[in-house]
């Protein structure tokens, strides 16, 4: 459903113009989840923000990102409007900052559900209590009326999953969404997009330097290093055999139980989800 | 928040008081008194002595302090005696033309400098950016009782669309609104371009916030992100300069009442120098710097209302 | 980081342009006001009733008062006059609100107080300070000075004692301390020095704000007693001739404005280069 192909990004630089994305093709079919693994600075969240036209303006882009064959790229605001949130949802890495810390987590959630669909302020109210209570946050009915500041990290999180499946979008896109949260929490955040993914049938596409959450959640993945695709396959073969040197580097680099836990569980030692088998 | 609310209203007595001090020493230290003043230079010294018995000026200093922070409290604060009228019910008076006056200049100066900052905002570096700069350069350089008399001689004299001076009174509220725009204008053009800069700095930064992003990414347009999402999140350092201003306001009250004859607060400071009427002086100095403190007072509340962040803080 | 790396090299000398424009208006003022001291086209006290009201280039450059004084010449002593007593109000208040705010931020005991009188201060709008000290000394430059420099006692406390509490904060200063080295001594040698650029920013904003202020005070009166012109009177006098003579409120009023604006935008390009707060937000 959505394929980028030889897609680069550059931006003006003193001795001319810095590529951060360049020449990346991947492709995601529907229902599939795509882990996009790298250091920072190697183009991942670039890569994102051009999937929803929110590349900042001094950015240039060249190739094309197709959205069932329409081109992100060269889509209109008119249009890129329609799709953000509603075609595609995003979720940031900063649930401290990500969130409006004028507007209550309810008011948060109804807006993007209001700005798609011509429902009053009420049902969409209804709704976001509905999704509060799916993200599993406890106490929903008093939660929907808080603000930020008032919540903690991973509840600020999930009011986050629930600002990007408000309109139960095709695609969502996750930008390190557990990095800012305790190791706890991670856990938490990341069975609730599981399941969510699996309950809507979303495609997911989940960018991290975590080789341990992209080995948990993702079918295929693909490695970024300086901007370039180093390597691509199903996640189990590239984090078991990895063929392209950086990727090994990155295994490597992990501490020995987390990168023990790659080849049958998890980095926090819980039982390794299948990945891509059955779907 | 109510112990908040409890040791800013502390401060708030101490500054009053420090202020009516400072005030009442200055006036102390005035040769002559309002018995002398009033009596002339021909007086003997026995019907002054006497006078000054009546009007309690002979009291000490502490007693006769005290006594006027009881007026301020209470309203009775003597008689003036240019007027001939209680000080009191001559400051109430005028109040009624120079409160409007300033809060019309306030809307007046958010009316112009919002559209204006958050437009050069929405795009740094843009036209409507290098506009408003040059706006807020020359707006903060120029005299407001100057703009007062520019634009009598072009809009009033000029045009003759409105009136060039003098107030008609709240008894017509269309003719009192009309005598008041113009010097309000005034007062409002240079305020609004120190908030315009304020405003704009501030949304800049905001915009660069992560959430007017997920704003964005929710589908909502430029233009909501930029009003409902960063504009609120901007406004704390707005209000500051809005309460830091008020100082200037009351100042500039002050000039441009005596450039378009209002008989306001400042004009009747100025009409009580000129008369040695001291107890008006006096008291309208302190009738402005209270107005000055509670403005403070209220910036303070108005944060929690603009920033949740800061409702429930102690 | 990019990003950020090419906003850094494109702001590479910041606010040379406000700077330039700023250094040298305020160069033409302060060389217009030396000049008056020596010469002026005309005596800007002599009056010639027969040349009065007279326009632009008909009597003079910027033509005659009301009572036939030279404009141009009254507008370069104007100068000077306002300059005056703009230096010496801000020279008073520097002095004093650099001491207080240097002595809130050194000593926790004076802080509080410190800053509860200067919100007091603060609250005493300049044009009411005159008022009152106008009652006392009667109208002139002491009164003017005074109660501009009074009101900016505070302004420049505030912003010393930010910038000095930053200072006390650095860990040079704990080696100090632990050198032995006393509070006055600690200001006078680390926390002085390092606040001068902000400090110097602030005097030419606020001579800006001084010289706003003085034309106020001798608009209404309460500046500079005739016969010395000032900005201020001559727009006080203008009043009654707006139609006949608007050079009269036009010529005073554009001196004003150009002069401010020259300082503001010279205090703007020394902030970008010397105030370290604001060299990082640009």
């Amino acid at each position: 459903m959505l394929a980028i192909r030889n897609l680069s990004i550059a931006f003006p630089g003193p001795d001319g113009p810095v590529r951060v994305v360049d020449d990346v093709s991947v492709a995601v079919q529907r229902g599939e989840s795509l882990g996009i693994v790298g250091e920072s600075g190697s183009g991942k969240s670039m890569l994102s923000l051009a999937t929803i036209g929110l590349l900042p303006k001094s950015a240039r882009a060249a190739g094309e990102i197709l959205l069932e064959g329409r081109d992100i790229l060269a889509a209109s605001e008119r249009e890129l409007r329609g799709i953000r949130g509603r075609r595609i949802g995003m979720i940031f890495q900063e649930p401290m900052t990500a969130l409006n810390p004028a507007m209550t987590a309810g008011q948060q959630i109804a807006e993007g559900i209001r700005l798609h669909r011509a429902v009053g302020r009420a049902e969409a109210r209804a709704e976001a209590l509905r999704l509060l209570d799916r993200v599993r946050i406890p106490d929903p009915a008093r939660r929907i009326d808080s603000y930020p500041h008032e919540m903690s990290g991973g509840q600020r999180q999930r009011v986050g999953i629930a600002i990007a499946l408000a309109l139960k979008p095709d695609l969502l896109i996750a930008d390190e969404p557990t990095t800012a949260l305790d190791v706890t929490v991670q856990k938490e955040i990341l069975d609730i997009l599981d399941e969510l993914v699996a309950d809507l049938g979303l495609s997911l596409i989940l960018i991290s330097h975590d080789l341990g959450v992209i080995a948990r959640s993702t079918d295929r993945t693909l490695v970024m290093c300086r901007g370039r695709a180093v390597e691509e396959g199903p996640t189990e073969a590239v984090l078991r055999r990895p063929t392209a040197q950086y990727t090994r580097d990155l295994i490597a680099a992990l501490p020995r139980r987390a990168r023990a836990g790659l080849g049958g569980e998890t980095a926090g030692g819980e039982p390794r989800r299948v990945a891509g088998g059955g779907r | 928040m109510l112990r908040h609310l409890a040791r800013r209203a502390a401060g708030f007595a101490v500054t009053f008081l420090l202020i009516s001090v400072l005030v009442f020493c200055m006036m102390e230290i005035v040769p002559g008194d309002p018995a002398s003043a009033m009596l002339g230079t021909s007086a003997t010294p026995e019907t002054l002595a006497a006078l000054r018995a009546q009007m309690g000026l002979d009291a000490p200093a502490v007693v006769r302090y005290l006594r006027w922070l009881g007026g301020l409290a209470s309203g009775n604060l003597g008689i003036s005696y240019t007027y001939g009228v209680p000080v009191g019910s001559l400051i109430l008076e005028r109040l009624a033309v120079t409160l409007p006056l300033t809060g019309l200049a306030v809307l007046l100066a958010i009316g112009i400098a919002l559209p204006l900052g958050v437009t050069a905002a929405s795009r740094p570096g843009g036209v409507a950016d290098g506009a408003a700069t040059l706006y807020a350069q020359a707006g903060i350089a120029v005299p407001n009782f100057w703009i007062g008399l520019l634009l009598i001689m072009t809009v009033a004299l000029g045009l003759g669309l409105l009136p060039a001076g003098g107030f008609p009174g709240w008894g017509d509220p269309v003719a009192a609104l009309r005598a008041l725009l113009l010097p309000a204008l005034a007062l409002a053009i240079p305020q609004s371009a120190v908030l315009t800069r304020v405003t704009r700095a501030s949304v800049v930064e905001v915009m660069n916030e992560d959430f007017v992003r997920t704003a964005r990414a929710k589908g909502a347009s430029v233009s909501r992100a930029l009003w409902r999402h960063a504009v609120p999140n901007a406004l704390v350092p707005v209000i500051t300069m809005l309460g830091l201003q008020i100082s200037f306001l009351i100042g500039g009250a002050v000039l441009v009442e005596n450039v378009f004859t209002l008989p306001g607060m400042g004009r009747l400071a100025w009409q009580a120098l000129a008369q040695r009427d001291l107890i008006v002086i006096q008291n309208v100095v302190m009738v402005f710097a209270t107005v000055v403190i509670v403005v403070n007072l209220g910036v303070d509340l108005l944060y929690t209302v603009v920033d949740p962040r800061l409702r429930r803080r102690a | 980081m990019t990003v950020l790396a090419l906003r850094a090299r494109r702001a590479w000398r910041p606010g040379s342009v406000t700077l330039l424009v700023g250094g040298v208006l305020t160069a033409f003022l302060v060389a217009v006001a030396l000049t008056s001291l020596v010469w002026t086209p005309e005596d800007p006290a002599r009056m010639r009733i027969l040349q009065k009201l007279k326009g632009p280039l008909v009597s003079g450059l910027l033509g005659t008062d009301h009572l036939g004084r030279d404009v141009a010449s009254m507008l370069m002593r104007g100068a000077f006059n306002s300059l005056t007593v703009a230096f010496a109000a801000v020279a008073v208040g520097a002095v004093l609100g650099t001491l207080a705010g240097v002595a809130a931020a050194a000593r926790a005991g004076f802080d509080a107080v410190l800053m509860r009188i200067c919100d007091a201060l603060f609250a005493l709008p300049p044009i009411l300070s005159a008022i009152m000290l106008g009652a006392l000394l009667g109208p002139g430059a002491l009164t003017a000075i005074i109660a501009i420099g009074v009101f900016m006692i505070p302004v420049f406390a505030r912003v010393t004692r930010g910038a000095a509490l930053q200072i006390w904060a650095r860990d040079y200063i704990m080696a100090a301390r632990m050198a032995g080295k006393g509070t006055a001594r600690i200001t006078l040698e680390h926390v002085l020095p390092n606040i001068a650029g902000q400090i110097i920013v602030q005097v030419t904003i606020q001579l800006a704000m001084a010289i706003l202020t003085e034309a106020g005070l001798s608009f209404l009166g309460l500046g500079l007693p005739p016969p010395a012109p000032t900005w201020g009177r001559m727009l006080a006098e203008a009043q009654t001739y707006l139609l006949q003579a608007p050079h009269l409120a036009l010529a005073p009023g554009l001196a004003i404005a150009a002069a401010v604006l020259g300082l503001n935008l010279l205090g703007d390009g020394l902030a970008a280069r010397l105030d370290p707060r604001r060299r990082q937000a640009s």
